[in-house]
């Protein structure tokens, strides 16, 4: 295959992947590593590359339309962007030493995890929880606009949360992902933050951390810029288009469809894995 | 008061949230120009990734790419749009600096500061090790 043939087929397959991304909410960076590992035979290190700039594309651009509703909370943010960047240089370090076998296989497991997320209903937060002092004392607590007029909320467990990040960092900086879905856990679970405030600031830190293993990455040579190009323009339409049809699209039965696809594609990285094939 | 800090907030997230998409936008031309070029002058040439080699050296740092990019090299002018593209968050964090110092908050002032170093250790700093 010439290079024109694989740029074209990398570009239209990191549309998709961007375009269902921002469908389901799960982040284009899941499917797209896989994508390129087994469908087009990329060495995964230069496949993590490519998904990690096409990660902080899509969080750096829809950034500006979430700060306009006023969920996202800075504080909250740049506190636990500290653990994150902590953890996504680790993982860029990490990504340096592990085998890609090894990578294969957490990578799958991985994917297995996004899809229970994603398919495990939510447990309603209670109305209101008692202050937590840590969580005073550091800022973090604050508010939303409902349509029933503002919305107060306090913040949990902070230890936890900041430990959670960490690990989500960690992965990040290791698989090229976003891990959206681990950051959105640790908020909206484990620190009690309200599910919306939770996704929009997950959103928001996504790019910051990635930045933090990309440097990394970028100095060990992981980031080719023949294959990143057709990924990070790629990626970047898929999930504008995204945004602008989420309105009408049926959401529920996609992320059904999605998370099978993320089910498939783990077991395969987790076989490819086992095997030695990567 | 409270609503005070929270119309600051709104209006530092409002900067913030145009110099994110500015800063995409603009990295992004600049690779879909270097794409233009890399396509036109290697576009027949076969294509692969399956044995990973690692970068050469004016494409790993900060200098060699832009150099690189001002010889008007496509993969150098692609790997500028990328370098552009990790500049922005890191360019979003040192704004928030100035953000918090406006509010005088000298805590989030510091968190910021070190979220800031451990970007800039990232993309700079690393490099001296491999």
């Amino acid at each position: 295959m010439n290079i024109l043939k694989f740029t074209l087929l990398v570009w239209i397959g990191s549309v998709i992947a961007g375009l269902l991304g921002s469908l389901t909410g799960l982040g284009g960076g899941v499917v797209l590593v896989p994508l390129l590992t087994i469908f087009f035979k990329v060495d995964i290190r230069y496949a993590i590359g490519a998904s990690l700039v096409s990660v902080i594309a899509t969080s750096s651009g829809a950034a500006a339309a979430y700060v306009k509703e006023g969920f996202s909370n800075i504080r909250i943010g740049m506190f636990l962007e500290i653990a994150t960047t902590l953890g996504a240089l680790l993982g860029a370090f990490l990504a340096t030493k592990v085998p890609t076998s090894a990578m294969a296989i957490i990578f799958g497991l991985m994917l297995l995890y996004s899809a229970f997320l994603a398919r495990k209903p939510r447990a309603r937060p209670p109305a209101n929880e008692v202050p937590d002092p840590l969580a005073t004392r550091l800022r973090l607590n604050g508010s939303f606009p409902t349509p029933e007029g503002i919305r107060h909320y306090n913040v949990r467990n902070v230890p936890t949360g900041f430990s959670l990040m960490f690990g989500a960092g960690t992965l990040s900086g290791l698989l090229g992902i976003g891990s959206g879905a681990v950051k959105v856990v640790a908020m909206d679970q484990a620190m009690k933050i309200p599910f919306k405030v939770s996704t929009t600031t997950s959103n928001f830190m996504i790019g910051v951390t990635a930045a933090a293993s990309a440097g990394v990455y970028l100095n060990r040579g992981y980031i080719d810029p023949g294959l990143s190009m057709p990924v990070m323009l790629g990626v970047l339409a898929g999930s504008v288009l995204g945004t602008r049809i989420l309105v009408k699209a049926d959401t529920k039965w996609l992320r059904l469809v999605f998370s099978v696809v993320i089910v498939l594609l783990g077991l395969q990285m987790i076989y490819k894995g086992l095997s030695g094939r990567i | 008061m409270p609503i005070q800090q929270e119309w600051t907030d709104q209006k530092i997230e409002q900067i913030v949230g145009n110099l994110l998409r500015a800063g995409v936008l603009l990295s992004a031309v600049v690779v879909l120009c270097g794409g233009v070029l890399y396509l036109i002058q290697y576009g027949h040439a076969p294509a692969d990734y399956r044995v990973f080699r690692g970068e050469p050296t004016d494409l790993k740092s900060v200098s060699g790419i832009l150099r690189a990019a001002f010889a008007l090299d496509s993969r150098g002018i692609i790997q500028l749009g990328l370098l552009l593209l990790i500049a922005t968050p890191v360019a979003r964090v040192a704004f928030s600096i100035f953000g918090f110092a406006k509010e005088k908050d000298r805590m989030y002032v510091a968190f910021t500061v070190i979220v800031l170093l451990i970007l800039l250790y990232s993309l700079i700093g690393s490099a001296s090790g491999g």
